[in-house]
């Protein structure tokens, strides 16, 4: 063995082949089966997609750096079950580009955040975490609040999430930035095409209480009050004995 | 820099910088009204600059035919200013998100303030400015000496050193626009990805071509590191960065894999990252600095086989355990496991291979405080490879994901062991490269080896201790069996050691400022070499080799 490695360390090129052999062999062997093998990603035929809105909130979510300390992955460990709910499964994430699952908890995980607390809870609490949760170590984003939302481009982000494989139609794509509009601004005509696209269960509201714009304010809200609703697989197929 | 050039690398380099003006301009038009714009403007004005200054310099005489007769270290140089710079940014940036986490209110009502756009900057800042700038300018360096033989040209160095650095700019500044793919630690978005390919190629071509000149019949171990750290990099990248911009117009971009594929890729990155990166990469560093500073041979020649292939081959196999628990299936869970576990037979060989090297020289140890740095880095890395090995156990990282326990253990890693054997290195190198006697001041390195020592401990005991505090409250059940805890008592619980962190960081950042004057002033000491400096030259070579190139 040492004998053949004296003659392949004196072959650049030998080396740089047994090099890369060496170190693919591992990401070949655990990622490429994920693809193939059926039982990696649960069905939920229930499954919804993310409306314009909530894409929207999903960015601002990204943009912030938010899963630096929230994650939204809830482990097959019993404390974290009664914490937080259901664990999580594969499928609710199956839309996700990218995942979002967070590696580190200095805030609580928000896997199933949506529709624990009201709208006017979120827009206090992110405008200043403290008022609501004095120990909080949450930064404020009260100017999310001032910033009106680009809506108009959101049909080229469900475009390109279509080219990933998320299922929206041309329909969906060609009204992204009415339906946008319309989901946080439920008195106008836009909204109803929303309920139609999307579902029934859709959440069309004036997401931070004010019907004359539509702010990040809105998108975040309404991105937050989704998570872990997009399917109620979870509940269903909740299993005792894959909990530790 | 233009003078060091032949006429022909200066008119090439002139092209490079121009098609990049040109690129830089083009994604400015395309970009109006986005994000991409400002980075097209910024691109242009900085390669606009390269433009400039190679033209002034264009009509210089060539330069003496003399120097190929000595290695080319002025990128190193620079690459060495560029490495502390960056030190000393990210670790500023480093030290104000944890005191964030203690004032949280520290944010000035402005987006760019909050902990969330600041992370990435403290991350990237680091490992890519810090220990990138390292990597280059030291893999030059050490490259050079351990094949006798120049760098190929002139022009391919800077390129590489140079456009690293703009992708770290465009990185570190798209954070605080709110640019970002939040994927960690690969958070630049496709544009800067496909910038950096570019750059990395070019990387690789140097290494390659000046092994096909090199003198000595064998490789040295170091470049094994280094080979495998720039090649396995490259595929990381590519892979774990595949995405779909949503439009030639726009910095947005959708990952193309999602959730729990994506979160594979993501973890099979982020975690070999740390290995070919953070891990190769030093080791290639080590393997060349501290035999040399130590005057010792390396102990032995076949643990260190032993250790690279391990750590080339096994690694690869570990990132599933970023995954443990989660929707990810459980028999990838458990081939990540089981591969981090062995990690630590080739992570171990590694440091003892270094400590035992130290035998016979453990009385430079104790007096000299560049050597100290080097050793307790290969005492950090045991510690912290063993520590990764055990998180890596499922029941274990039961307790310590999602907690402060991981970011202590990344702590015992990056300050440890990469920047500690940096900065050991740079100490080593500095008086080489400038042809000084030594440092400017003996005094000054102990007192950064000091501070840098009592940062790390005092951050890494932090963080122990908040981890595990925060890891066994969320899991404690009171008599009636219902959770003792809210999530909030856990979080109130970690104010006293997030304080003490914050005091850690800022140890260790005044220590990277005690080394960047002490190199500054080593550098501008007019005192001059006394030894024969003719010893660190290439091996005289036949003149028609290096023509062809």
């Amino acid at each position: 063995m040492f004998g053949f490695h004296y003659k392949l360390e004196r072959n650049a090129i030998g080396l740089v082949v047994a090099v890369i052999i060496a170190a693919s062999i591992g990401g070949f062997v655990e990622i490429a089966p994920l693809f193939t093998i059926g039982g990696t990603v649960e069905k939920a035929p229930d499954m919804r997609l993310y409306t314009p809105l909530e894409v929207a909130g999903r960015n601002i979510y990204m943009r912030e750096g938010c899963y630096a300390c929230h994650s939204q992955m809830i482990r097959t460990l019993q404390d974290e079950v009664e914490r937080y709910g259901p664990y999580s499964l594969a499928v609710e994430s199956q839309y996700d580009h990218p995942h979002l699952w967070g590696s580190k908890r200095t805030g609580p995980d928000i896997a199933r955040l949506g529709g624990k607390y009201s709208d006017a809870w979120h827009v206090a609490h992110l405008t200043n975490p403290r008022d609501v949760v004095p120990e909080s170590k949450m930064p404020r984003y009260a100017w999310l609040a001032r910033t009106l939302l680009k809506i108009d481009d959101l049909g080229l982000h469900l475009n390109a999430l279509q080219t990933t494989g998320v299922p929206y139609t041309g329909e969906m794509i060609a009204h992204a930035s009415a339906d946008a509009f319309g989901q946080a601004t439920p008195d106008d005509a836009s909204a109803a095409g929303v309920s139609q696209r999307y579902g029934e269960a859709t959440q069309v509201r004036l997401f931070d209480g004010d019907a004359r714009t539509v702010t990040e304010m809105d998108a975040l809200v309404a991105y937050l009050q989704i998570l872990g609703r997009l399917s109620d697989v979870a509940y269903a197929a909740a299993d005792p004995s894959k909990v530790e | 820099m233009a003078s060091q050039l032949t006429r022909n690398e200066r008119l090439l380099g002139m092209a490079i910088a121009l098609v990049l003006t040109a690129s830089g301009v083009a994604m400015a038009a395309a970009g109006r009204g986005d994000l991409l714009g400002t980075h097209g403007w910024m691109i242009a004005v900085l390669a606009g600059a390269a433009v400039i200054a190679l033209m002034r310099g264009l009509d210089a005489p060539e330069p003496d035919p003399g120097r190929l007769n000595e290695y080319y270290d002025a990128p190193t140089k620079v690459g060495i200013g560029l490495t502390m710079v960056w030190g000393v940014i990210g670790m500023f940036v480093g030290a104000w998100v944890a005191w964030l986490l203690v004032f949280p209110d520290m944010t000035f009502d402005a987006p760019w303030a909050s902990f969330g756009r600041l992370r990435p900057v403290h991350t990237s800042g680091v490992v890519f400015g810090f220990g990138g700038n390292a990597l280059i300018a030291t893999s030059f360096h050490v490259l050079q000496r351990t094949t006798r033989a120049r760098l190929p040209d002139q022009l391919s160095p800077w390129f590489v050193l140079l456009g690293y650095n703009l992708f770290c700019i465009i990185a570190a500044s798209g954070y605080l626009m709110g640019l970002t793919q939040s994927r960690e630690y690969a958070e630049p978005e496709w544009y800067a990805d496909i910038w950096l390919v570019i750059v990395w190629v070019t990387y690789f071509s140097i290494y390659i071509r000046t092994l096909k000149r090199r003198k000595e019949p064998h490789i040295y171990v170091a470049n094994w590191y280094y080979m495998a750290f720039i090649l396995v990099v490259a595929i990381l990248h590519i892979v774990n960065n595949l995405a779909v911009p949503i439009s030639l117009g726009s910095a947005k971009s959708y990952s193309l894999f999602s959730g729990v594929q994506d979160a594979m890729t993501q973890w099979w990155y982020g975690h070999n990252a740390v290995a070919f990166f953070l891990t190769s990469g030093f080791l290639g560093m080590m393997y060349y600095y501290l035999p040399k500073k130590a005057g010792r041979p390396i102990f032995s020649y076949r643990l260190s086989i032993i250790s690279f292939w391990g750590i080339t081959f096994m690694y690869m196999w570990a990132g599933s355990h970023h995954l443990h628990y989660t929707a990810l299936p459980q028999w990838v869970q458990t081939l990540g496991m089981t591969f981090s576990i062995m990690l630590l037979v080739p992570s171990w060989s590694s440091a003892a291979n270094a400590l035992l090297t130290l035998n016979g020289a453990w009385h430079r140890v104790r007096d000299d405080a560049t050597l100290r740095f080097m050793m307790m880095a290969a005492v950090f890395y045991g510690l912290s490879t063993f520590e990764g090995s055990f998180m890596a156990i499922r029941p274990v990282n039961s307790l310590s994901h999602y907690t402060d326990w991981t970011v202590g253990h990344v702590h015992a890693g990056a300050l440890g062991w990469v920047a500690l054997i940096t900065f050991g290195s740079i100490y080593a190198a500095v008086p080489w490269l400038w042809k000084k006697p030594a440092m400017y001041s003996a005094k000054l390195v102990e007192v950064h080896f000091w501070l840098a020592l009592a940062g790390t401990l005092i951050y890494v005991f932090a963080m122990w201790n908040s981890g595990l505090t925060q890891g066994l409250m969320w899991r404690t059940y009171n008599e009636s069996g219902t959770l003792s805890y809210s999530f909030i008592d856990s979080l109130v619980a970690m104010h006293p050691y997030y304080v003490a962190r914050a005091i850690g960081g800022t140890l260790f950042l005044l220590g990277t400022l005690v080394g960047s004057y002490n190199i500054w002033m080593t550098v501008r000491s007019t005192v001059p070499h006394p030894v024969d400096a003719t010893a660190d030259l290439p091996a005289p070579a036949a003149p028609t080799v290096l023509a062809g190139e």
